[in-house]
């Protein structure tokens, strides 16, 4: 009985903590980086003035946000202004039950065989944390950056949903553990026969992340904030946290469908075998880390588009090219013996 | 089904974290209240009307329904990828009958300006 509650209460919930506290000191973090590689990026010194550095910018940025008064305004619906940051920070977080951070049990919580669709269903509830935060506010751009928001966020759903496809077409199996094995059983990652759908899928998971250059939602040059304009304290925080929670779950997610997620680059070439020195887990999040690079280079190099412009890209090239490109790879998997 | 346990357990966690940490935050934090405060924040010009007596465009709308039918779309797809390998060049057939339906209907609503913003 003892052992029983061990195996499916006590060592996942023990790992569950250990990926709270982790993506929470990650998010903190991250803020720096951005904030310390943004400041590089325009000739600037960055935070560097509470510890060596700035190293201990995120913790001081975190006890103010505790300390911080948390207004709730006057015109607010009070219940639904409370329950938007809860539901934007639960499916964040949530996702993460899903994915594998390397070969063994041990490095994920747990592998479901619709892994995939999961991911999809969960972090689009995400959607309503952003919505009703801003119609709650009453404030007329809370209320323009939650509509923005959502448009934004469902219009991109539909491209990404296309490319996700491609690599299910390619994989054969909607887990995320043996989506990787796939990977390892063909010798290479689905990034080569899959590139239009990476695209597709990065830019897609950009916009739906609400980042630059699709940060309309919360344009600060027009709509102060946007769908957090009212929110304070630390309401405020779990959009933040959400917001780099969710850049973490599109960054790992690409890893996992389209760069192998924990194996080495070329995993059936013997000659670069010497690359396992480095741990399968070290290599997911090194990969992880460089997609949150591009996010975050992205933000120090492209303007922001308009918003008809945003949804043009969406609905008219986004959707088309991940489309023909599903066929094109459908195509040659349906054909007899076909293989990629 | 055994594998849905975590998730439960998750779940559970990712519940009590934002409401742990609300009540801590509300132990900690400053509160000084002023009747200006309670006012929406919209550059500090007088309120004239509130967001919820507002309009905005109807094309939202029509956003949200094009979405819901890709998206019901892209469900189908699921089954179908995942066993595209054993259907074959029937199944991809199949799959591309049922898209050139979708794809006229897509093509539809182009031509009558549905994609057209602004």
């Amino acid at each position: 009985m003892n052992e029983l509650l061990w195996t499916y209460v006590g060592w996942p919930l023990l790992k569950i903590l250990v990926i709270l506290l982790a993506l929470v000191l990650l998010a903190a973090y991250l803020s720096w980086f951005e904030r310390k590689l943004l400041a590089y990026m325009q000739i600037r010194l960055g935070p560097n003035r509470v510890g060596p550095k700035g190293w201990l910018q995120p913790i001081a940025d975190a006890l103010k946000l505790f300390v911080k008064e948390d207004l709730t305004p006057g015109f607010a619906e009070k219940f639904v202004f409370l329950l938007g940051p809860v539901l934007i920070i639960v499916p964040a977080l949530v996702v993460f039950s899903v994915i594998p951070f390397g070969p063994s049990p041990h490095l994920f919580i747990t592998d479901v065989n619709i892994g995939v669709l999961f991911i999809l269903a969960v972090s689009s509830i995400g959607v309503y944390g952003i919505i009703l935060g801003g119609w709650a506010s009453n404030n007329k751009f809370s209320l323009m950056g939650g509509l923005r928001s959502a448009a934004q966020m469902i219009s991109y759903e539909v491209p990404m949903g296309f490319s996700v496809v491609t690599v299910l077409i390619l994989a054969k199996s909607l887990s995320l553990v043996r989506i990787v094995e796939a990977q390892k059983q063909a010798g290479l990652w689905f990034v080569f026969p899959g590139f239009v759908a990476f695209l597709v899928y990065f830019i897609c998971g950009v916009a739906e992340t609400n980042r630059n250059p699709f940060d309309l939602p919360e344009a600060e040059s027009e709509l102060v904030a946007g769908y957090h304009t009212e929110y304070s304290g630390m309401k405020f925080a779990f959009y933040f946290l959400a917001e780099y929670a969710n850049m973490v779950v599109v960054s790992s997610l690409a890893t996992v469908m389209f760069f192998g997620g924990w194996l080495r680059p070329f995993p059936n070439v013997s000659a670069l075998a010497f690359l396992d020195v480095i741990p399968p887990l070290v290599w997911f999040l090194l990969k992880v880390a460089f997609f949150l690079f591009l996010y975050i280079w992205f933000r120090g190099t492209f303007p922001r588009y308009r918003f008809d412009q945003l949804m043009g890209i969406g609905w008219k090239v986004l959707l088309p090219v991940s489309l023909v490109n599903l066929l094109v790879v459908a195509y040659f998997v349906s054909l007899p013996g076909g293989q990629v | 089904m055994n594998a849905y346990i975590p998730i439960l357990l998750f779940v559970l966690v990712a519940v009590s974290f934002p409401i742990i940490t609300l009540l801590i935050a509300r132990a900690l934090r400053a509160g000084k209240p002023h009747p200006v405060k309670n006012e929406p924040y919209e550059c500090g010009v007088p309120v004239t009307s509130l967001a919820h007596e507002t309009r905005y465009s109807v094309r939202y709308y029509l956003i949200a329904v094009l979405f819901v039918i890709f998206d019901v779309e892209t469900v189908f797809l699921f089954p179908w990828a995942v066993l595209l390998d054993r259907l074959a060049l029937f199944g991809f057939v199949e799959m591309l009958v049922f898209l050139a339906i979708l794809v006229a209907g897509y093509v539809y609503a182009w031509r009558k300006g549905a994609l057209q913003w602004a």
